[in-house]
């Protein structure tokens, strides 16, 4: 099951790491990671595979959410069928 | 593959524009826990609900982590009452209303509607019993709603129930007088009630359906508005365009939901009911989309049009998104719940009887509408009389949820709280109506209704 992992926030040092760091900690596979900063405001999009992950997609949800409040971003999990489903017919 | 601006796109329409799941509703036949005693009738009903219920909060909760959408409601439907109990020798259904309530409170939904009779043609015992029992039954539980289907367009309005509701509301209201007559935000009628529908006050399980379904009902009237920001000034083309596509965009996000909470329940999916339903919460309110389209407030001349073009447009959108689209799919136009309809009523440029207009062309009908306290029961069964006309010539679902606000007069403001919103009371016409809704009987259905 893939999975979309959106961060945004102001820019600093090891947002990335961070994030990659608890999604390894869950056995969850980074697929793709594409990222821009605009005006100082670091906004990424990251597709990761959870199939083999060691929790449920709602705590890792919660956890990234959790992680986010830690390091000042707002990181948000979904699943990838609520963008399929809206945007293509 | 998902761009990145796709994905922002969502999360928008989410975050900022309110977009949500309004609710995910459970629809549960209870006709075979029918029994002749009432205490055997409500256990079994108790077990039924609690059992069949049990895992539906924590599947909708799960399901708006997953995927990231709000799903503010989980609530439950169940057959007509009138219907599941008729053979309970018993003179009153309050106590069945409290075990609804019981139940509902247990498996920790806000809101269970079915406490319902189906009176369009005639008015059974049972249906007289259950309407007998209304206004306690609203009065003494917190989540039990009711509804009354008292016309069609097949069969015509039944006038003696007309005439019979205008007491079931003031006596409701004047029983919950000491919450500014909250009983009456859980009570509506209906001319051509619908089965499947979602939302309450007015969600009954219809007997034509199955023994379980999951009913789900999107709301999202900020995303509508904010795309109509994008083409401020376009022509009516553009216009009805954009309010298309982004229906499709909302009911594909209900269809999701509906999928995935069905499979995890195991139980069947009914239909997703797009419907612009507001929250007093800013920027998500219905009135605000008329305002974008070009009007200075909800209620202005050009409203009716407005709304027409609005609830027709939902509906092609959300149609090509699903292909079970059902309940009263359309835009909502509470008062209460809606801060735009609340400013325009206060500014004096939204009136009931621009409502009533308005309910020709929209989803659903007169809705929580605040009236003084003073209303006559004959002037409210009048109002009903109006609004059941409308459904019952024009081939469409209408409803009358009307509050008559024990104590108040016009002018004041009332407050329910919470998604029930606040309201001004709306003054009412003071001419007398009684002669016409005293004669009884059956208004018969109209000739358009002889197709077969």
């Amino acid at each position: 099951m893939k999975a979309l992992v959106t961060v945004l926030g102001k820019d600093k040092v090891g947002i990335i790491a961070s994030v990659c760091t608890y999604l390894a900690g869950k056995n969850v596979n980074v697929l793709e990671i594409s990222q821009t900063i605009v005006n100082g405001y670091f906004d990424m999009l990251m597709i990761i595979d959870v199939t083999e992950a060691t929790c449920s997609p709602g705590e890792l949800a919660g956890g990234l959410e959790e992680l986010g409040g830690e390091i000042g971003l707002m990181i948000k999990f979904q699943r990838e069928e609520i963008f399929e489903s809206m945007h293509r017919i | 593959m998902i761009s990145r601006s796709e994905a922002r796109w969502t999360n928008e329409m989410i975050l900022e524009e309110n977009l949500d799941v309004r609710t995910i509703t459970m629809g549960i036949n209870i006709l075979d826990c029918a029994d002749p005693d009432e205490k055997k009738f409500c256990t079994k009903l108790y077990d039924r609900i609690t059992k069949t219920a049990e895992n539906l909060v924590r599947v909708g909760d799960d399901i708006a982590v997953e995927f990231g959408i709000p799903i503010v409601n989980k609530r439950i439907s169940v057959t007509p009452v009138a219907i599941a109990a008729a053979c309970c020798e018993t003179d009153s259904y309050v106590e069945i209303a409290r075990t609804l309530d019981r139940a509902a409170e247990e498996v920790g939904v806000n809101f269970i509607g079915g406490f319902s009779a189906l009176v369009q043609k005639g008015t059974a015992a049972s249906d007289q019993k259950l309407i007998n029992s209304i206004p306690e039954a609203l009065a003494v539980t917190e989540r039990v709603c009711s509804s009354v289907n008292l016309g069609s367009s097949r069969s015509g309005i039944n006038m003696d129930a007309v005439k019979e509701m205008g007491g079931v509301i003031k006596e409701t209201a004047f029983l919950t007088k000491d919450k500014d007559s909250l009983g009456c935000a859980k009570f509506v009628v209906f001319c051509n009630a619908v089965e499947d529908n979602p939302f309450m006050a007015g969600a009954f399980h219809g007997v034509g359906e199955r023994d379980c379904a999951i009913n789900v009902g999107v709301s999202g009237p900020g995303v509508v508005k904010r795309a109509l920001e994008e083409v401020r000034g376009a022509d009516f083309e553009t216009l009805c365009e954009t309010v298309k596509k982004t229906a499709f965009r909302i009911t594909r996000v209900g269809q999701l939901v509906a999928r995935e909470a069905s499979e995890r329940l195991g139980v069947p999916f009914g239909i997703i009911d797009l419907s612009l339903a507001p929250t007093p919460a800013i920027g998500d309110s219905v009135a605000e989309i008329l305002q974008e389209m070009g009007l200075e407030r909800a209620g202005a001349p050009g409203t009716t049009a407005a709304i027409a073009i609005l609830n027709d447009n939902v509906k092609k959108g959300g149609v090509m998104a699903s292909s079970y689209v059902g309940g009263l799919s359309g835009a909502f136009i509470p008062v209460s719940e809606d801060h735009g309809m609340i400013e325009a009523v206060e500014a004096g440029a939204l009136t009931l009887d621009k409502l009533e207009a308005m309910t020709c062309v929209c989803s659903v009908g007169l809705d929580m509408i605040a009236l003084p306290g003073e209303t006559p029961a004959e002037t409210i069964s009048g109002i009903i009389a109006d609004e059941m006309a409308i459904g019952m010539i024009n081939n469409k679902t209408t409803a009358v949820r009307v509050i008559p606000v024990y104590g108040k007069v016009a002018g004041e403001t009332v407050t329910f709280g919470g998604l029930l919103g606040y309201a001004p009371i709306m003054p009412v016409n003071r001419f007398d109506c009684s002669a016409f809704v005293g004669r009884g009987g059956r208004i018969p259905a109209p000739i358009h209704s002889f197709k077969n």
